[in-house]
């Protein structure tokens, strides 16, 4: 059990709507990004003078832009419905972790200066003036949302909260106020190409050990290029899939899939990340300039289509996004849609009959799946509305014998966010991620309760590093969440090339590393 | 009653202008703003068709609220069907003649005024008792539930136990349309009843009842999930690629 500086919660079988306990999170501000951090991303590097007015023009300037933002600032009527929808509210109590708490923190800056009411009898209608001390609530609580959208599922106008967090990072950012996680990682994809700050010759050094790895383990010569011209596939995947366990098992997966589909892919070392923490932090400018890297990385590859490895808000930016922030992608192949997900990938191939599996291999295990929440509710994979639900499921089924869903109330659009997401995976934040994850963890706890599960798949780096950190926190193993296509890397029949050995086959792909901190 | 008269036709005049410069402020303001990015809430409708018939469901039936919070759909959807049948009834005293289908709809406005009534009283009680929504209400929440439900009874109370009459109510309305003023009856609750329905008129643009508009604008429910399929891309950010 991880020792813990505050109380985790207790497990129950169901999550139960606590009482409001107002400040109950107050106390857990994540922490400011330094002034060099600010400028590589064009951002003041500290407070300026004058915060209020630029601040409030700002806001001026995106209710101009965003027409999520300009509707949602005046349509919620507080009806309550969104109130036990957050994972952070049911896990810690503090009322401005409900989304219309957290919305309400703009909209009563927005009403004192954009709207009638609120100019003219502030304190009827709630509005207030953007003090100090309303900055300081932004910042906390902004930086509690992991934009995972579980909210407008449920409000009758679809209001996001993750749009209003976004503009507020947005906001804060412009006045000098940043994150220090999400602006440091930013800055070093702008430096070096990746998330962990991982170069290139070290980045070609690991994919080379990885390559020996998998020979020694299966006897067949299994490849993973990299900066390969020319090859058919640019594969996309969050750096954290390069060595840290679970995800490295996830990507070894993906190498094999290629072999066996007989596709040449490449990794590349200047697009050598899939998330895009440009979202996070609400900019368009900085989400482009990050998107543009692979639109570079495609071209001067010549690669013919774009697959992205598992990864939760990255998918969401590149389905939803990448065709608007970098499209058009019409010198690539037309046949396949861009980008397309590695699920898809592997989807396909399995419906060919391309794929042979043993799925014996995971005979030790008993599986349940954790619907990343922006995958689920943010994107789509596959023709049909909900494919993102069902053709992981279906991988699961094609290379797994025992598996089994959690509680319908917290899967598929309704899933819970793992805790970690929207930026918040940094150990500033550890409290709201231990509480964050609780709803969750009940979930995952009854089906291992009642199904015997032992292990939970997910396709993103961010659910499997929050996951890995967290179950501990519950008495839990940091090792029973897997990557996806770990899965199907164990259960795979690989076919051996002309100056292969046999395989041994019986040699598993275990888990033993230590996992750290990652995407 | 001429001084009542002349007061309340320039009441209406004003709520009117109001309602309607406010609203189409509001309708151009968000029409004018774009939606830069694909955000509809997935599973989404990935035809045009399809998100037609998300938006029916959202404005008939309350779906995401169904699925949200079944006690606040109970009596918010009680609240406006009801209201929605008030409101058609209601339209007998704007035309002559009456249109059959509005003659058809007339008993079942009458239970539509006690249904809003009912559904009213129940989400001001959630107001009270449930401790998250508490939390969440402003004064100006409680007001407009208090000016509805006023109107609501101030109505049914003249139906039921001080009538006024009806055809004098009438011809003051058809007589607006001309700028010909006939008289208003003087019952203290007709004229409460219309006072607080042209208040409710003139708040409407600047509160939280912009909801009703702002469905139909909302991105995360009518955006159609095709993005790679189609580029979508705003005016503003178009820009940043001409740089
Ligand atoms: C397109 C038309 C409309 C739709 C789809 C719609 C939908 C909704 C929904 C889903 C709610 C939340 C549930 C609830 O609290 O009842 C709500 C609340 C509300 N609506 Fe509407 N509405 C519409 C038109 C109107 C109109 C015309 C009025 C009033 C004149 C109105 C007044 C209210 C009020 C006062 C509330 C808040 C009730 C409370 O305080 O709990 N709505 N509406
Ligand atoms: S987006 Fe997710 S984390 Fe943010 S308020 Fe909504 S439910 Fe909570
Ligand atoms: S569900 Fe939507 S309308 Fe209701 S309180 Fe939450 S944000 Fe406001």
């Amino acid at each position: 059990m991880a020792k813990a500086t505050f109380e985790v919660p207790e497990l129950s079988e169901y999550t139960e709507v606590p009482a409001v306990k107002p400040g109950a999170m107050a106390h857990s501000s994540t922490f400011r990004a330094k002034e060099e951090f600010q400028q590589d991303l064009g951002f003041p590097g500290e407070l300026v003078e004058d915060w209020q007015t630029k601040a409030i023009d700002k806001m001026g300037e995106l209710l101009g832009k965003y027409r999520s933002l300009r509707v949602y600032m005046d349509a919620c009527v507080k009806c309550g419905s969104c109130t036990d929808k957050c994972h952070y509210f049911l896990g810690t109590q503090d009322p401005k972790n409900m989304p219309v708490g957290r919305q309400d923190l703009m909209r009563k800056v927005y009403r004192r200066y954009f709207t009638l009411a609120g100019r003219l009898f502030p304190k009827l209608v709630g509005a207030e003036d953007f003090t100090k001390e309303v900055l300081d609530d932004w910042y906390c609580y902004y930086h509690q949302c992991s934009q995972c959208r579980r909210c407008s599922v449920f409000c009758p106008y679809g209001i996001d909260t993750a749009e209003i967090s976004m503009a507020a990072r947005e906001i804060m950012d412009s006045i000098g106020v940043g994150q220090k996680y999400c602006n440091e990682i930013i800055g070093k994809v702008y430096k070096i190409g990746n998330n962990l700050g991982l170069p290139g010759p070290a980045l070609i050094d690991t994919i080379e050990g990885l390559e020996e790895d998998v020979y020694d383990e299966t006897g067949v010569k299994v490849r993973y290029p990299i900066d390969e011209e020319g090859a058919e596939i640019l594969l996309v995947t969050p750096s954290a899939d390069f060595f840290a366990e679970p995800h490295v098992d996830g990507l070894i997966g993906y190498g094999k899939v290629f072999h066996e589909a007989g596709i040449s892919w490449t990794i590349s070392t200047y697009a050598s990340e899939a998330a895009n923490f440009g979202m996070f932090i609400g900019s368009y400018e900085n989400m482009r300039r990050l998107a543009q890297r692979i639109r570079e990385a495609a071209i001067k590859l010549k690669v013919k289509r774009i697959v992205f490895g598992e990864c939760g808000h990255a998918w969401r930016v590149a389905y939803s996004f990448l065709n608007t922030l970098a499209g058009p992608w019409d010198f690539l192949d037309p046949k396949y849609p861009v980008p397309q997900h590695i699920c898809e990938f592997t989807h396909g191939l399995i419906q060919e009959g391309k794929l042979k599996f043993d799925k014996s291999e995971n005979d030790d295990k008993v599986l349940t799946y954790h619907d990343s929440c922006n995958v689920a509710r943010a994107s789509r994979m596959g023709d049909t509305p909900g494919g993102q639900f069902e053709i992981p499921r279906a991988i699961i089924k094609a290379t797994c014998n025992h598996f089994y869903d959690m509680d319908e109330d917290t899967i598929r659009d309704r899933t819970f966010c793992c805790g970690g997401g929207g930026g918040l995976l940094t150990d500033d934040l550890m409290e709201v991620r231990v509480k964050g994850a609780k709803p969750r963890i009940d979930a995952l706890n009854n089906v291992m309760q009642e199904k015997g599960v032992t292990h939970m798949a997910a396709i993103c780096a961010i659910c499997k590093t929050q996951f890995s950190k967290v179950l501990p926190y519950y008495g839990m193993e940091m090792d029973q969440v897997l990557s996806l296509h770990q899965l199907v890397s164990n259960a795979i029949v690989l076919t051996p090339g002309e100056d292969d050995d046999e395989p041994d086959g019986d040699e598993d792909l275990d888990n033993d590393n230590e996992t750290d901190e990652a995407a | 009653m001429a001084f009542l008269t002349n007061f309340y036709a320039f009441l209406f005049y004003f709520a009117a202008f109001v309602l309607v410069a406010g609203l189409v402020f509001k309708l151009v303001q968000y029409s004018a703003t774009p939606a830069p990015l694909k955000i509809p809430t997935t599973p989404a409708p990935t035809t045009r068709t399809g998100v037609v018939l998300r938006m029916m469901r959202e404005v008939v039936l309350f779906e995401s609220l169904f699925r949200g919070n079944k006690w606040t759909w109970i009596f918010g959807w009680m609240f406006h069907f009801g209201l929605f049948l008030v409101t058609l009834r209601h339209l007998r005293y704007f035309m002559d003649p009456v249109p059959f289908p509005i003659q058809l709809v007339q008993p079942f406005g009458i239970y539509g005024g006690l249904a809003m009534v009912v559904g009213l009283a129940g989400l001001w009680v959630r107001r009270f008792s449930v401790d998250r929504v508490k939390y969440i209400t402003s004064t100006s929440d409680h007001l407009i539930l208090a000016l509805l439900i006023l109107i609501g009874c101030s109505g049914l109370l003249m139906k039921f136990v001080f009538h006024t009459d009806v055809v004098e109510i009438k011809s003051f309305f058809l007589g607006l349309y001309t700028f010909d003023l006939k008289p208003l009856p003087g019952d203290p609750l007709l004229l409460l009843h219309l006072f607080l329905v042209a208040s409710l008129m003139i708040i409407f643009p600047y509160s939280k009842l912009l909801h009703a508009p702002g469905l139909f604008f909302s991105p995360t429910r009518n955006q159609v999930d095709n993005p790679r399929e189609q580029r979508h891309i705003a005016p503003w950010a178009k820009k940043l690629e001409q740089q």
